[in-house]
């Protein structure tokens, strides 16, 4: 699509004190798309999505969200964008309900409340204050509460974050659905298999900078190789086979009979693997294909756990 | 919900109207809440006819005014207490836990502007008074309170200690941590009631204490009522310029240090 980005950050950087929480951050979310920054814990998601909502002022680089400034333009930025903190801001005293709308009548066209109480599972909340609702209510709530004024873009921060499994999946429907509508979401995640479930787009943050992005095909394609293995029998020509190949492969036998090839392992190089088989009248049984998972490119790229 | 739910239609309500929702939320919010009532509304009434009926502290029944009735001299001063409750001690207690919890970060990144919000706490701390002020005057009517004066002073007075308080409320409320806002503003509320000439009369303390707390907002407002409800003063000019000056450097120094979050 030639359409401008949802966001654009070039550069960014925010210092807390002699820190740099973000050092040098880029991104650009593509309109009506689901982005995902997955990161560890302190590796600058909600100050790269609390400068995108106008809460921190930019030390340096620029944003553009909607192709405003989020600080100089807050009040044409503000009715358009939805937002999810990661914890609080509801009054302690409110109800669900009327929590919700309330936030409802600040916008010109909100969504029907009823319905979206009914959409979240929000009804089982009753007359009980927000103080006195489960965390997980209290995340729907939130989560309601960003998307009740049908914004163009929310930014979700952890959205699922301490929800049970059934309610974090409740939560990955609304995301298809606001998609499907044509929102454009931002979330934070340290979840791999909620990028992976959810995003279009995949950034992989670490000490404030995108380490690395794209699908999680891609991410997961690139960076790291893959591995096939297969069981056979043992003293085969491990050379021939890497002939048979393609360049960049790598072939070897680890223990008697036990192969491993590395390298791009596509559908291509296992027809070829088996054919060479079939060729030297070997059998070979046990195979496996591993593809690197986003927890791998991880690793691989900070030398972290994700959930560290 | 069906496909085309969630088609965006951004856009902010009226200006109009969010303040006005915002307002009406937080009053229903204030109202609902057990301790602010205490405050609010309990203590002043109960105040009012304690001591208007049982003679537990000696009231200057000689500087009430001709009557000489104890609710002379209470009905102003607690009036001035209704004004502090909600305008101070309320409001900072509120407000100080709305920045705790992350409503007022929240309501950042709403529609809603600034300033629109702070005119909505406002606007609410007024809604408030007003049925504190008609409670409170019916009770005091109630207890043979015969009050005197121009309703244009009485008004002027209260407008000027609401933004008086209100700007001592935010100013705690925006800088201290929650916890330490309601302990504070608790024990403010506390000494201005016995230091502040609602139910002990200034002369009571010695010469030099008195003149000093009678700089306070406290003392400037239920002081003021009373010249105006007791002996219809005309405008009590020195205590109006008391309340303002407070007004102007506790407004002025909240929206310097007020931090959102």
């Amino acid at each position: 699509m030639l359409s401008e980005p949802a966001v654009r950050i070039r550069g960014l950087v925010k210092r807390y004190g002699p820190k740099a929480a973000v050092d040098g951050l880029d991104l650009d979310v593509a309109p009506g798309s689901v982005t995902a920054v997955l990161g560890p814990n302190g590796a600058g998601k909600t100050t790269t999505i609390e400068t995108c909502e106008g809460y921190r002022r930019a030390d340096a680089g620029t944003v553009r969200v909607l192709g405003l400034d989020p600080v100089a333009d807050a009040a044409r930025l503000r009715p358009r964008i939805g937002v999810m903190l990661q914890s609080g801001g509801v009054y302690s005293g409110a109800r669900a309900d009327e929590m919700l709308r309330h936030m409802a009548s600040l916008h010109a066209r909100p969504l029907d409340v009823d319905a979206l109480i009914e959409r979240l599972g929000l009804g089982s909340c009753g007359r009980t204050t927000y103080r006195r609702l489960s965390g997980g209510q209290q995340q729907r709530l939130a989560l309601a509460m960003a998307v009740v004024g049908r914004p163009e873009l929310v930014f979700l921060d952890e959205p699922t974050a301490g929800l049970d499994p059934q309610a974090r999946r409740a939560t990955w429907e609304l995301v298809r659905e606001l998609r499907a509508d044509g929102v454009t979401t931002v979330l934070t995640t340290h979840f791999m298999d909620e990028a992976e479930e959810l995003a279009d787009h995949i950034a992989i943050i670490d000490a404030g900078r995108v380490v690395a992005q794209g699908s999680a095909e891609e991410l997961c394609r690139g960076g790291a190789e893959n591995t096939l293995r297969f069981t056979g029998r043992p003293g085969l020509d491990v050379g021939s086979l890497l002939k048979a190949l393609p360049d960049g492969s790598a072939a070897a036998e680890l223990t008697p009979g036990e192969y491993r090839i590395t390298g791009e392992v596509d559908p291509q190089l296992l027809a070829t693997v088996t054919s060479w088989c079939a060729q030297h009248g070997v059998l070979p049984h046990g195979i496996s294909v591993e593809r690197h998972t986003l927890e791998d490119v991880f690793l691989e790229l900070t030398g972290k756990e994700l959930r560290g | 919900m069906s496909a085309g739910t969630y088609t965006p239609a951004p856009g902010a309500a009226p200006l109009g109207r969010m303040i006005v929702s915002q307002a009406a939320f937080e009053t229903k919010m204030l109202l609902r809440n057990g301790e602010q009532l205490l405050l609010t509304v309990v203590i002043p009434s109960l105040l009012l006819v304690l001591f208007s009926t049982v003679d537990i502290v000696a009231v200057p029944t000689e500087s009430s005014g001709g009557e000489g009735r104890a609710v002379d001299f209470l009905a102003p001063g607690v009036l001035a207490l209704a004004v502090m409750s909600t305008a101070f001690t309320g409001q900072a207690i509120a407000t100080g836990f709305e920045r705790r919890y992350g409503v007022l970060k929240r309501l950042g990144a709403s529609p809603i502007p600034r300033w629109a919000l702070m005119t909505a706490k406002t606007l609410s701390v007024l809604v408030t008074e007003i049925l504190q002020v008609v409670l409170l005057t019916a009770i005091a009517l109630a207890l043979g309170w015969s009050p005197q004066g121009s309703p244009l002073a009485v008004l002027l007075l209260l407008v000027l200690g609401t933004a008086a308080f209100s700007g001592l409320g935010l100013l705690m409320a925006g800088t201290l941590k929650a916890e330490v806002t309601l302990a504070a503003a608790n024990l403010v509320f506390l000494l201005l009631l016995v230091g502040g000439g609602v139910i002990v009369p200034l002369d009571r303390f010695p010469d030099g204490v008195a003149s000093v707390l009678g700089l306070l907002p406290i003392s400037a407002l239920s002081d003021g009522l009373r010249d105006v409800l007791g002996h219809g003063a005309g405008m009590p000019w020195g205590n109006l310029g008391i309340l303002a000056l407070w007004a102007v450097l506790g407004l002025g120094a909240a929206a310097r240090t007020f931090r959102w979050e």
